[in-house]
């Protein structure tokens, strides 16, 4: 009999610590004392980033006493996945960071809620670093990235190709003629446009290229269909030309992700961010050249818009979130993101403060590019689905499939997505 | 609960010499009390994690939720099926993927299995050695086999640097992976390399339980080693290959890690699996209704192979 109910004891001890973890692990992050707001970020594994919000907490939360800021990082990788597992069970923190063109769909979803911060603080702040959805202001960011060709200078001279700038980029027919002309004088891939990177990184990178062209990802006068946009004229010439670079062998797909080929000289011109533009300082120094993007023939294109930040619409302390995001926009922490991230911050005062990003600073060019640049993804809460639509038929049509019938499915998907959620309310 | 009977036989037989029968039926009592208690905890898991999301996902078959919508939650009758079949070509080649997936990995990869089980029970130094060897790949991650091969298969990767070399130079390989008409074939390739090992373990266990008597009969009637395989170990093996076959079209027809870590499905569909097509429209495209139909259409697809394959492998006396 003792040896019967000391099993019962351990097998219902079992079950019931099993049932408790479960429950423990969810109530964690909602509850809490008084005045505590909980912040989710998608930096874990950042230490730089990490930081700086570990500094503007501990200011914040030693300035005043009313509210206490919580902390929790995720991983980049899953950290949409763990917003979205969070507000379907109700638990989404106070604070939470996003990806500029997933905002409308947090939004739409009732996830967040109106910013809020006083005008003069938004009105600071560069355009894209601003995340608006129907003329309401739901997220605001420290930075903004931007995009662009890194070369070298010597390279470029020696093989007599003129360097262009932001007032004359490089025409097509240019960049064409220059990729070639570098094939054939010792580089066997001339051009590294990022394509073995995967996600949000083809729309990022390639829908700017696709509007430079005349095309976009939909129709951005209504927000109701792709139909024309996506798969019109200029979008199939764009893709026909997206999908020779690399029947050509101007560029490839193959790894690594990052800028390592460029650093190490296999390719002569890379086509990335504002973010590997560090290491390609330290390893080119001033032969370095940050060369506006292509000119496809309605102007060079980049995207904008980066993590910004946002309040939850449950969020019981919204007063001390709002103190917190007011309190956080100080320049001297948007300078110290921007010089230990390699970021455009979104304030001009603080821009001028930077080590990299004022007038002076060797990466000054690329707050031009942004400022001339810079167009925002659509704002319409059917982003998420475009953007996976659109890296699939990028992908399928890089990898030799017909274009414009690849282009006409995107553009199918896309459309019946929408319809099924009534337009998304436009 | 009939995992407890012996103990309650037990009990019986004891009550006829000396207990008293209320002390038994306590006693019988408790024992039903311990065993609910001790399934309590797998069943809590199987409930949570299986039995809820299974019925969860049957429903949400016939509605067209979405993952994140504030629009409300409509019956769709079978428009997602609908969909599946007549406007939805990623499906359909993600149908046939995953078959022509199964229809190589089951049999190449329970032979292989078969093969390397038979080397290994010889009576050599070092067969252990090999078994280990053999059985490494299948406590290896599949995620991180799936890089490693992912980066060989590249187009100065080392299968292409093997090839260069074992031919010395006459044949040139693709990038494997992002050529349309090779990427399958190299999933299945690291597929089978990677499970092999396991399937040669429960091979070898089958062949173990063959009575080496039956050989030493064969033997004195003259039959040699073909003889031998085929008249001995293949129709002892009976029960060993039903489950082989078994596990190995259920793992087949699930295919989903290496697809996501090495393709997503590319290129131009060339590797896209039911599952993975699942996820991807249920959770990347958060068309969670239109996700679990399709997962229905896994289930119920996976089942009736299931339902054949026993059938035909049913005891037939």
């Amino acid at each position: 009999m003792k040896r019967k109910s000391l099993s019962i004891i351990v097998a219902a001890g079992l079950s019931a610590a099993l049932a408790l973890g479960g429950c423990a692990r969810a109530s964690q992050d909602s509850a809490g004392a008084p005045g505590e707001i909980t912040m989710w970020t998608h930096s874990a594994g950042n230490p730089g980033e990490l930081a700086v919000y570990k500094q503007i907490i501990a200011d914040f939360n030693a300035s005043q006493h009313q509210y206490k800021i919580v902390q929790q990082n995720f991983p980049q990788g899953s950290y949409n996945d763990a917003i979205t597992a969070a507000a379907a069970a109700h638990k989404l923190p106070c604070l939470l960071d996003m990806d500029g063109p997933v905002m409308p769909n947090w939004a739409w979803a009732g996830y967040l809620q109106p910013l809020g911060l006083p005008d003069s603080l938004i009105n600071s702040l560069l355009p894209t670093t601003v995340g608006r959805y129907r003329n309401t202001v739901y997220s605001a960011g420290y930075w903004d990235a931007a995009l662009s060709i890194f070369a070298r200078r010597s390279v470029l001279d020696k093989n007599n190709i003129r360097i262009p700038t932001v007032d004359k980029p490089w025409t097509l027919d240019e960049f064409d003629a220059a990729v070639t002309t570098l094939k054939a004088n010792g580089y066997a891939t001339p051009l590294d446009l990022g394509a073995a990177d995967t996600g949000e990184w083809w729309s990022y990178a390639y829908s700017p290229m696709l509007q430079s062209a005349g095309g976009d990802l939909i129709n951005r006068g209504t927000m109701k269909s792709a139909d024309g946009a996506l798969n019109g004229p200029d979008a199939v010439t764009f893709f026909t030309w997206f999908q020779q670079a690399f029947t050509n062998k101007w560029a490839d797909n193959s790894g690594p992700v990052g800028n390592q080929r460029f650093i190490d000289n296999k390719v002569a011109l890379s086509y990335t961010g504002v973010w590997n533009a560090k290491d390609a300082l330290a390893a080119v120094g001033g032969d370095l050249l940050i060369l506006p993007p292509v000119d496809f023939g309605k102007g060079p294109k980049i995207g904008g818009g980066s993590w910004q930040w946002g309040i939850s619409a449950g969020c019981p302390n919204a007063d001390g979130a709002r103190a917190y995001l007011k309190f956080s926009f100080q320049d001297s922490y948007l300078t110290a993101f921007a010089d230990s991230q390699v970021v455009i911050p979104s304030t001009a005062s603080a821009a001028a403060a930077s080590k990299y990003f004022s007038d002076t600073g060797a990466l000054h060019q690329f707050a031009v590019l942004s400022q001339k640049f810079a167009l925002a993804r659509p704002a319409t809460p059917g982003y998420p689905v475009i953007s996976s639509t659109f890296e699939k038929a990028a992908k399928d049509i890089m990898n030799g499939a017909e274009v414009k019938s690849t282009l006409d499915t995107a553009v199918q998907a896309i459309d019946t997505d929408i319809k099924s959620q009534n337009n998304y309310g436009f | 609960m009939t995992a407890i009977s012996p103990p309650d036989t037990r009990a019986v037989g004891a009550a006829a010499s000396s207990f008293p029968r209320r002390r038994i039926r306590a006693d019988l009592r408790s024992e039903r009390r311990a065993g609910w208690a001790m399934v309590a905890p797998a069943v809590l898991l199987l409930a949570a994690f299986l039995i809820v999301p299974v019925l969860l996902g049957f429903v949400l078959s016939f509605t067209n939720a979405r993952l994140v919508s504030p629009e409300p939650v409509g019956f769709a009758g079978l428009d997602n099926f609908v969909r599946a079949f007549t406007a939805d070509p990623t499906f359909v080649r993600s149908l046939l993927n995953t078959f022509c997936f199964a229809a190589v990995v089951v049999p190449v990869q329970a032979g292989f299995g078969l093969v390397l089980a038979i080397l290994v029970n010889q009576k050599i130094r070092g067969a252990v050695a090999f078994r280990v060897i053999f059985f490494i790949p299948v406590v290896t991650s599949i995620v991180v086999v799936s890089i490693l091969w992912k980066f060989m298969y590249q187009r100065d990767g080392l299968v292409n640097s093997f090839i260069d070399s074992i031919t010395f130079g006459a044949w040139r390989g693709t990038a494997w992976l992002d050529n349309p008409s090779t990427a399958l074939a190299a999933i299945i390739v690291l597929s089978v390399w990677q499970a092999v090992g396991f399937h040669m373990l429960i091979w070898l266990s089958g062949l173990q339980t063959i009575p080496e008597e039956l050989y030493e009969a064969a033997r004195i009637d003259g039959a040699g080693a073909w003889r031998q395989f085929r008249d001995v170990t293949w129709p002892c093996l009976r029960p060993t290959r039903v489950f082989v076959l078994i596990t190995i079209t259920i793992a087949a027809l699930g295919l989903f890690v290496q697809v996501d870590v090495m393709t997503q499905g590319g290129p131009v569909d060339a590797t896209s699996t039911l599952v993975y097509h699942a996820v991807r429209m249920g959770y990347h495209q958060q068309q969670i209704g239109y996700g679990s139909a399709l997962s229905l259409v896994f289930f119920v697809l996976v089942l009736v192979v299931a339902l054949v394959q026993r059938f035909l492998t049913r005891d037939k006396d």
